[in-house]
């Protein structure tokens, strides 16, 4: 269980990240379609090392990750990034929920994602292979990436976004293909990657994996933030009548 | 019927004997059209890439123009290219009309649209599918492109055998600007129209074989390249 002060003792170990938020969103408002599929989205993301976006299919979750890495604009409002070490200079990965591997062995993919990263060109195979270890895909090296199996493949497309070394790492449904040992093999590195330092904004429908990793929620329904609340409380006496719905198992209509 | 079964067997007999005559055409047609296949490759390629990929203003007509252009009657490119290098066109003085350099640009023509407008769409298509991967990464442009074209290597195939398909078949461009002259500019093509308008079917037959041969060579390539390709990408 996640302790109940963790968020405040983390306020006091960063102070600068408390008063500069990693992630800024304010008065954000998506447009697709016709309709608002985000609306008035003001939140501060990233004060905890993970965040979990969480709500029901459709809620704008994805759109809302995509806006973070700066694909696609708002229509309105803002989002802005302050790194105390370096407030200009940030690197923010994400991975998709569908994942989008190249048509190369799954060696052949990290190589590429890390020559575009900058890492040089003798040090790629080495980083390549540590990378394949990290995601226990050594010995799928050399398959072709489209080829492995989905957890396999949502295994390989967290890996190569480690290897961007991002500061902030935007994960979406990171383990929804995944067997339950593959599941904590992941979440050991999502863990790993914070211990570094890395901030983490995971969108998941796992209660379970929520309350193991988040040490905050934000959650959203009809493009809309519901709640933001620290992880003890929102699990255990959320506010909105939306999420205790969502984690009674119904739908708030 | 009697005819055409002798002239078939000496049509086989000279392709069994590999006839210097026959062989000589043979190697003139795969210089020309294999020449004409690399130099539409050459500009064909990056053309494509930017046209199925890139962000220009005039893209779209150009990408309608090439499309088009798939189609161009070789006759009239014949024509044109004649009127170009003939000794009172602009291009005159180069000397060119009636050499198989003529048969190489003139296919070259032909060609280069259909590598263009094959490797635009192909682009296009995983273009599509990795620009938001491309994105997050930032990369630049011609990354991207090196990216595309390195992926999509196995498709692109397609566009290169289409290319020879087009450029061994093709008549009306190269007897107009090459004249089918004995030894120097006759080639496949060219010889079995003169040949069968002449009545020598034998030689026209025996070409003709070859000419089908090397098609249906090219076909087996193209579905071989097609079934490594799913083997090696999608699995
Ligand atoms: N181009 C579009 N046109 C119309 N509606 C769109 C478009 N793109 C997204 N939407 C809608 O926006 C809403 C939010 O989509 P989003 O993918 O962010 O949901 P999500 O919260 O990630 O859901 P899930 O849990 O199923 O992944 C959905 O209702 C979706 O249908
Ligand atoms: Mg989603």
């Amino acid at each position: 269980m996640v302790e109940p002060d963790r968020l405040i003792r983390l306020a006091h170990t960063r102070p600068t990240l408390t008063q500069h938020p990693p992630v800024r969103i304010a008065d954000l408002y998506l447009q697709r379609g016709g309709q608002y599929i985000l609306r008035d989205i003001t939140a501060n993301l990233g004060l905890s090392d993970v965040t979990a976006i969480m709500g029901p299919n459709g809620a704008g979750k994805t759109q809302l990750l995509r806006l973070i890495a700066g694909l696609g604009q708002p229509d309105s409002g803002t989002i802005k990034f302050a790194w105390p070490d370096a407030p200009e200079k940030h690197r923010i990965a994400l991975v998709f929920q569908r994942p989008v591997l190249l048509r190369r062995s799954a060696l052949a993919n990290l190589t590429h994602a890390l020559a575009q990263y900058g890492v040089t060109r003798t040090r790629r195979t080495a980083r390549a292979m540590e990378l394949l270890d990290f995601g226990g895909l050594t010995d799928r090296a050399n398959i072709p990436a489209r080829a492995l199996s989905g957890g396999e493949q949502q295994r390989l497309t967290l890996v190569r976004a480690l290897g961007a070394a991002p500061d902030l790492l935007l994960l979406d449904e990171p383990t929804s293909n995944l067997d339950p040992r593959s599941t904590a093999a992941i979440e050991a590195l999502i863990q790993r990657a914070t211990a570094q330092g890395v901030r983490v904004i995971l969108v998941t429908h796992d209660i379970g994996q929520a309350r193991r990793l988040a040490k905050d929620i934000l959650f959203l329904q009809d493009g809309q933030v519901a709640e933001h609340s620290p992880a003890p409380q929102f699990f255990d006496t959320p506010t909105s009548a939306q999420a205790a719905a969502y984690l009674r198992g119904e739908l708030y209509l | 019927m009697q005819d055409f079964t002798a002239a078939f067997r000496a049509a086989l007999d000279l392709v069994f004997r590999m006839d210097a005559d026959l062989m000589e055409i043979v190697g003139l047609s795969l210089l020309v059209s294999g020449a004409a296949v690399t130099l539409a490759c050459v500009i064909g390629f990056p053309l494509g890439a930017a046209l199925g990929a890139g962000r220009f203003a005039g893209r779209m007509p150009l990408l309608v123009l090439v499309n088009a252009a798939m189609g161009l009657p070789p006759v009239v490119v014949g024509l044109t290219l004649y009127l170009l290098l003939s000794r009172a066109g602009p291009l005159g003085p180069l000397d060119l009309l009636y050499t198989p350099t003529a048969m190489i640009l003139a296919q070259t023509v032909l060609v280069t649209p259909i590598v263009a407008a094959i490797t635009a769409q192909i682009v296009a298509d995983l273009s599509e599918e990795y620009r938001d991967l491309f994105a997050t990464m930032g990369m630049r442009r011609t990354a991207q492109a090196a990216t595309l074209m390195w992926d999509g290597r196995f498709a692109l195939t397609t566009a290169v055998l289409a290319g020879a398909g087009r450029a061994l078949a093709e008549v009306g461009a190269v007897v107009i600007v090459g004249g089918n002259i004995d030894h120097v500019t006759r080639v496949m093509t060219t010889a079995i129209a003169l040949e069968t308008s002449r009545g020598a079917l034998e030689l026209a037959l025996g070409l003709g074989l070859i000419l089908l041969t090397l098609s249906l060579g090219i076909n087996a390539a193209l579905m071989g390249v097609r079934a490594a390709a799913r083997r090696l990408s999608d699995g």
